[in-house]
C-alpha cells in the first residue's frame, strides 16, 4: 500500500469535498421529507405515508415525478435568462457552502499521518465569502421573476429584490458583532474561539454573549432564504406561486432545492458563529462533526416548525419591520458589542 | 504561468462584458453583463492577493448596488431602449454636442495612450506576483483607513450623506407634504 501514500492526502481531501457536496443534496431530500412529516404532525395528520416504510421514500418519488414532467417555457419568456435563472440559484447555493467548515481536525481513524481540517476551503475572509455568495442567490429569483413574462412572477421577483436588500443589512450587521468578539473573519477561528466552558458548565458559545445578535441573525436568515413567515416572493395566496409560477420539471425542482441548500448553509453558519460549531461535551474532539450535525439538524427543525406555526406577514409590515426595527436593533447591538470589546480588551 | 493565463482570461471577460453592457439594447442584459464584469474584476483582485477587496467588490457592487439597478429596471419594465428610431431633434444629437463628445473621447484616448507610453514596468507583476508585501489583512486595511486616510474617508461619507438627502428631497412630491 506504500505506493498509495503520496495520493492519500489529496484523495482524502477530494473525498471530503465529494461527501460534502452530496451531503447537501441528501440534506435537501431529507428536508423535503422532514418538512412534510413535521407539517403533518403540526396539522394533526400523518403526512406522506405510502411511499416506502412510513413514507420515507417520498422525496425520491417527488424528484422522479418532476424529472419526467415536460419542460415548458412560456412564449413571451426571455429564452436565455429563463434558462439561466434556476442554474444561478443552485450554483450560488452550492458555492456558499464552500467556505463553511464543519468539523475539527481528524486523521480518519489513523488513516492519515497529519490530521486534516474538516471543511472544503479555509479562506481568511471565509465569512465574507459566504455572505457574498449568498447575496448572489437573489439574482436567480429576480431573473426567474422577470424572464417569465408573467405579472405574478414579476411581482415575486420585485419582492425578492426589495426584501433581500432590506434584510441583508441587518444580517451583515449582526454577523459583524460576532466578528468583533472573535477578532477574525475566518469561520474556523471564530469556532475555535468558542471552545471550553465558563464556570465549568456553561459552554463558551457566542450565543450567550450575543443573544440579540442571534435573534436578529435568525430572523434575517429566514428572510434571506425566503422561508415562511417571510416567503413573500412566492406567497401562494397572492401570487399563484410567485417567481417560479411559469417553471416546470427540473427547472422548477432546482428552486426548492436551492432554497433547502440555502437553509442548510444558513443553519451551518449559525452553528459555527453562535452555537460553538463542533465543540461540545461527551463526544471526543475527533468526532466533533457529530455535534455539528446535531446542532444543524436542530436549527433546521426550528425553521420548519416556525414555517407551519407562524402566519405570513403583510408585505409592507415586512419592510417596516426590517428597516425600522431589525436594522436599528442590529446597529445598536454592534455599537454596544464594539464598546464592550474595547473596554474589556483595554 | 497559470496566473498569467487566469489574468488574461479574467481581463478578457471584464473588458468583453463591459463592452457588451454598452452594446446591449436590452437593459436587463446590460445589468447582468455588468455583474459578470464585476465578477471578473473581483477575480483580478484575488490574483493581486487582495481577497478582502475582491469579496467587498462582490458584496457591495454585485450584491447590493446591482440588485437596486435590477429593481429599477424591472419596475420600469423597459424591454427595449428607445434607440430604434433616429430622433434628429434629440438634444444629444445636435452637431455641437456631438463634436464636444468626440473631443472628450479623443482626449480620453490620448490620455490613456500617454499613460501607457509613460509607464515603464508593464511587464512586471504587482502584489505577490511582483514579490511585493502582502497587505491583505482586514485589520491592517481598517487601521490605514481610519488613520492615514481618515480625512478622505470622512469626506466620502459626508458626500454620500449629502447625495442621499438630495435624492430624498428630489423624490418627494411637491404639495403632498
Amino acid at each position: 500500500m506504500d505506493f498509495l501514500a503520496p495520493y492519500l492526502r489529496p484523495g482524502v481531501i477530494g473525498a471530503v469535498i465529494f461527501v460534502a457536496f452530496n451531503a447537501l443534496i441528501i440534506a435537501s431530500a431529507i428536508l423535503v421529507l422532514a418538512e412534510r412529516k413535521i407539517m403533518g404532525f403540526i396539522q394533526q395528520r400523518y403526512g406522506p405515508y405510502l411511499t416506502g416504510p412510513h413514507g420515507t421514500l417520498q422525496p425520491i418519488a417527488d424528484i422522479l415525478k418532476l424529472l419526467f414532467k415536460e419542460e415548458l417555457r412560456p412564449k413571451g419568456a426571455d429564452k436565455w435568462l429563463f434558462t439561466l435563472a434556476p442554474v444561478l440559484s443552485i450554483v450560488a447555493a452550492f458555492t456558499a457552502f464552500a467556505t463553511v467548515p464543519f468539523g475539527g481536525e481528524t486523521t480518519f481513524f489513523g488513516l492519515l499521518d497529519e490530521p486534516i481540517k474538516l471543511g472544503i476551503a479555509d479562506v481568511n475572509v471565509g465569512l465574507l465569502v459566504v455572505f457574498a455568495v449568498t447575496s448572489m442567490g437573489v439574482y436567480g429569483i429576480v431573473l426567474a421573476g422577470w424572464s417569465s413574462n408573467s405579472k405574478y412572477s414579476l411581482m415575486g421577483g420585485l419582492r425578492a429584490s426589495a426584501q433581500m436588500i432590506s434584510y441583508e443589512l441587518a444580517y451583515a450587521t449582526s454577523i459583524a458583532a460576532v466578528v468583533l468578539l472573535a477578532g477574525s473573519l475566518s469561520i474556523r477561528e471564530i469556532v475555535d474561539g468558542q471552545s471550553g466552558y465558563w464556570f465549568g458548565v456553561l459552554p463558551r458559545w457566542f450565543l450567550f454573549l450575543q443573544p440579540l445578535g442571534f435573534i436578529i441573525y435568525a430572523i434575517a436568515g429566514v428572510a434571506e432564504t425566503n422561508r415562511a413567515p417571510f416567503d413573500f416572493p412566492e406567497a401562494e395566496q397572492e401570487l399563484v406561486a410567485g417567481y417560479n409560477t411559469e417553471y416546470s420539471s427540473v427547472r422548477f425542482a432546482l428552486f426548492p432545492q436551492a432554497e433547502y441548500i440555502n437553509m442548510t448553509t444558513m443553519a451551518a453558519v449559525a452553528t459555527d458563529l453562535y452555537l460553538g460549531g463542533w465543540h461540545g461535551p461527551f463526544i471526543p474532539a475527533e468526532y466533533g462533526w457529530i455535534w455539528f450535525l446535531l446542532k444543524v439538524a436542530f436549527i433546521l427543525f426550528f425553521y420548519i416548525w416556525m414555517r407551519w406555526t407562524v402566519p405570513r406577514y403583510r408585505y409592507d409590515q415586512l419592510m417596516q419591520f426590517g428597516w425600522k426595527w431589525l436594522f436599528p436593533a442590529s446597529v445598536l447591538n454592534l455599537l454596544v458589542t464594539a464598546a464592550l470589546v474595547l473596554y474589556f480588551n483595554a | 504561468m497559470p496566473e498569467t493565463i487566469t489574468f488574461y482570461v479574467l481581463s478578457a471577460l471584464a473588458i468583453g462584458a463591459s463592452a457588451l453592457v454598452i452594446g446591449q439594447r436590452n437593459p436587463m442584459y446590460s445589468v447582468m453583463l455588468l455583474i459578470a464584469s464585476f465578477g471578473a474584476l473581483s477575480g483580478l483582485y484575488i490574483l493581486l492577493d487582495a481577497p478582502f477587496v475582491a469579496v467587498a467588490q462582490i458584496i457591495i457592487y454585485a450584491g447590493a448596488i446591482m440588485v437596486l439597478f435590477l429593481f429599477v429596471v424591472m419596475l420600469l419594465n423597459a424591454p427595449q431602449e428607445d434607440g430604434a428610431g433616429w430622433d434628429r431633434l434629440h438634444p444629444l444629437r445636435q452637431p455641437g454636442v456631438a463634436r464636444f463628445g468626440l473631443l472628450l473621447a479623443l482626449l480620453l484616448v490620448t490620455q490613456l495612450g500617454w499613460a501607457l507610453a509613460r509607464s515603464t514596468s508593464l511587464d512586471q507583476g504587482v502584489g505577490v506576483l511582483g514579490g511585493g508585501a502582502v497587505v491583505s489583512s482586514v485589520r491592517e486595511l481598517g487601521r490605514v483607513l481610519f488613520t492615514d486616510y481618515m480625512f478622505a474617508f470622512e469626506a466620502t461619507s459626508v458626500l454620500i450623506l449629502v447625495a442621499m438627502v438630495g435624492a430624498v428631497v428630489l423624490a418627494r412630491q411637491e404639495g403632498k407634504s
